[in-house]
């Protein structure tokens, strides 16, 4: 059976929000021998978080969100974390802060990443959460309270709402570079 | 044969600073305002801003002068390419495939992967590498000062050792970068840290860069540029090509974008050594020398006497401890290699531990060269041997027990000191075990203790 193709971001998302700490790095979002022995996103998915919690991938719905402390994403340049995050069913990832090629990478595979200095402090394990992805904020349901992420260069917020680097040059037929809107 | 035949391929790597005329990319090079990573991106830049200075913050497009991808990031790049329907490579011998990390393939699943990756390298004439670390390769016959380096791996900024602005991305990145040539950078903002003093016997530049991440933080470089310098020439001669490359490598784990070493008389002679392509002083690259009113966001300065042998861990680069803090630790196994410490400096100190003495009864000791060139020349330094006879096993180049891939995993609640790279949870093997990270030299000390050792005792 094939598996449910992943959350394209659309402008507004609504899920429940999965609470992490502080250094999430990619070994914890899913380990080199799981990675490199695939090029299949939905086997990937399997491992999602595997480092806390090998079973994670079980427990989330589709449309739920990450959100974490800290450097998310550190370490391995392995463009599988927010793969498999993607393909897990995780419809973003909202952080205190991303390393850096985390955050390039959740770009450039299509998985929206907002930056929100302080959101440890004001979201909780299981809240509901809507994220408005045109307009970079986050509605915490539970508290009625609208929070803004740190705004992206306009040609990264495109590259997000095309659904990611290949997206945009299939459509494109071309790179963002490529048109000077960089 | 480690190496393919379409290495030679490197010969036709051409200048790294392409993009501009001439005049405005010497108005840049001479401005004392501009850091090593402003001037590096301004004179490439042919983004919008072409032509213009660049400062910390902005974002510039780049042409590539080398674009790499491994065996555990290149199947997901070629992937990417092929989603896109791309078949064609803007510039095959700007392209490296490197088959690093599980080599020789540990199961089948691996040896597909790898299969793919030779069928597109000789698909598209690029070049392949298979066998060595390709941080290591680059540094070996590739990079050179004023280089923009891209690979889909973290620890691509070790090029930064010989000046070159060379920084980690992901897989489909590198993929668009094979199909159009460039890619976009934001310009970092730069960290000057000055070094002094001389590192006591039995400290080694991984204890000064893991003194330093422990200070810093996981984060503390993310998305920033280091730039390291020396206050007087005593201290820069200390700080061969091996140390500059482990510090360069080891940057990644304080989070940072590029971590580079200006061009200097230690690069030079290195580059001279080790000959590639094109060493001219006629390339404009090579005279990227950061400007003294640069505008950094932070100045440090180290004193080298000051630094003690370090243990990293567990689980975090920066959970750092004094030798003497973590001393009598029981261990499982000690690894001596990874991209960030196999180089023949780090291959010859700990044979000089290990001569004439046997690793522990109760600890298995690998030891894995960064390269074939390491490899080769630890054979005909007699390293081999002496490691043999004090029993410990001899791998070939690869970074299979770093990331617990094979050669060297670690079971359940097993302990490592190890000269790698990473001691994040699971990082060689079961959730459960445990990795410290030190200088081979304190490996070497803890493998014949079967517990963490200070090596300062080992080296008279």
């Amino acid at each position: 059976m094939t598996p449910p193709p992943p959350v394209i971001p659309t402008s507004i998302l609504n899920g429940k929000a999965w609470v992490f700490g502080d250094d999430i790095n990619t070994d914890i979002i899913i380990p080199f021998r799981f990675k490199s022995r695939t090029n299949d996103p939905y086997e990937m998915a399997k491992y999602a978080m595997y480092g806390i919690d090998p079973d994670f991938h079980k427990k989330i719905a589709k449309g739920d969100f990450i959100v974490a402390g800290k450097n998310f994403g550190g370490g391995s340049s392995r463009e599988q974390a927010p793969v498999a995050l993607k393909y897990a069913g995780i419809a973003a990832v909202i952080a205190e802060s991303f390393a850096r090629i985390f955050y390039r990478n959740a770009f450039t595979i299509g998985l929206p990443a907002l930056e929100i200095p302080g959101i440890k402090d004001k979201v909780i394990q299981g809240d509901e959460l809507r994220v408005d992805i045109g307009n970079f904020i986050v509605e915490n349901l539970r508290t009625r309270e609208y929070i803004s992420a740190k705004p992206v260069p306009e040609f990264m917020h495109k590259l997000l709402l095309e659904g990611g680097l290949v997206e945009y040059y299939k459509k494109n037929k071309q790179f963002p570079w490529d048109s000077k809107i960089v | 044969m480690p190496v393919a035949e379409n290495q030679s391929a490197t010969q036709q790597l051409t200048s790294a600073a392409t993009a501009t005329d001439d005049n405005s990319i010497h108005e840049i090079l001479k401005d004392q305002s501009l850091t090593f990573a402003e001037k590096a991106l301004s004179i490439n830049n042919q983004g919008p801003q072409e032509g213009k200075r660049l400062n910390a913050g902005d974002i510039a497009v780049v042409d590539v002068d080398l674009a790499m991808a491994q065996d555990s990031t290149g199947p997901l790049a070629i992937k990417s390419l092929k989603e896109m329907r791309i078949d064609k490579l803007y510039d095959p011998s700007k392209v490296l495939l490197v088959i690093d990390h599980t080599f020789p393939a540990a199961d089948e699943k691996v040896a597909d992967l790898h299969a793919m990756m030779r069928e597109f390298a000789v698909e598209h004439s690029c070049m392949l590498v298979e066998g060595s670390i390709s941080h290591q390769h680059i540094l070996e016959y590739l990079a050179l000062p004023g280089m923009i380096i891209l690979g889909a791996d973290s620890h691509t900024c070790q090029a930064g050792c010989v000046g070159a602005f060379a920084t980690g991305i992901g897989s489909t990145e590198i993929a668009a970068i094979w199909a159009s040539g460039r890619m976009w950078l934001r310009v970092p903002e730069s960290i000057k840290v000055t070094l002094s003093g001389s590192l006591e016997r039995g400290v080694f530049a991984r204890d000064l860069i893991l003194d330093f991440i422990g200070k810093m933080g996981e984060d503390g470089a993310n998305y920033r540029a280091l730039e390291w310098f020396f206050s007087d020439e005593n201290v820069r001669k200390e700080f061969t090509m091996d140390s500059r490359a482990c510090i360069s490598n080891a940057s990644m784990e304080c989070g940072a974008k590029i971590s580079i070493f200006p061009f200097d008389e230690v690069a030079k002679q290195y580059l001279d050594q080790n000959p590639r392509a094109m060493v001219s002083n006629q390339n404009p690259a090579l005279g990227i020398e950061p400007g003294q009113a640069a505008n950094y966001i932070d100045k440090i300065e180290i004193d080298c006497s000051n630094i003690e042998p370090m243990v990293a861990g567990p689980d975090h680069p920066d959970a750092v401890h004094s030798v003497d803090e973590m001393d009598g630790l029981e261990i499982d196994q000690a690894f001596i290699g990874s991209a960030t410490n196999g180089r023949i400096e780090d291959l010859e100190v700990a044979a000089r531990i290990l001569k004439g003495r046997k690793v522990h009864k109760n600890t298995r000791c690998i030891v894995t060269p960064t390269s074939v060139k390491v490899y080769e020349e630890a054979i005909r330094r007699g390293y081999v041997q002496i490691y043999l006879d004090a029993g410990a096993v001899f791998t070939n180049a690869t970074c299979g027990a770093c990331v617990g891939t094979h050669l060297g995993a670690l079971g359940e609640e097993e302990i490592c000191i190890s000269s790698s790279s990473r001691n994040f949870v699971g990082r060689m093997g079961a959730l459960t075990s445990k990795v410290y990270l030190s200088s081979p030299a304190t490996v070497a000390a803890s493998a014949i203790e079967g517990k963490v050792a200070d090596p300062r005792g080992y080296l008279h």
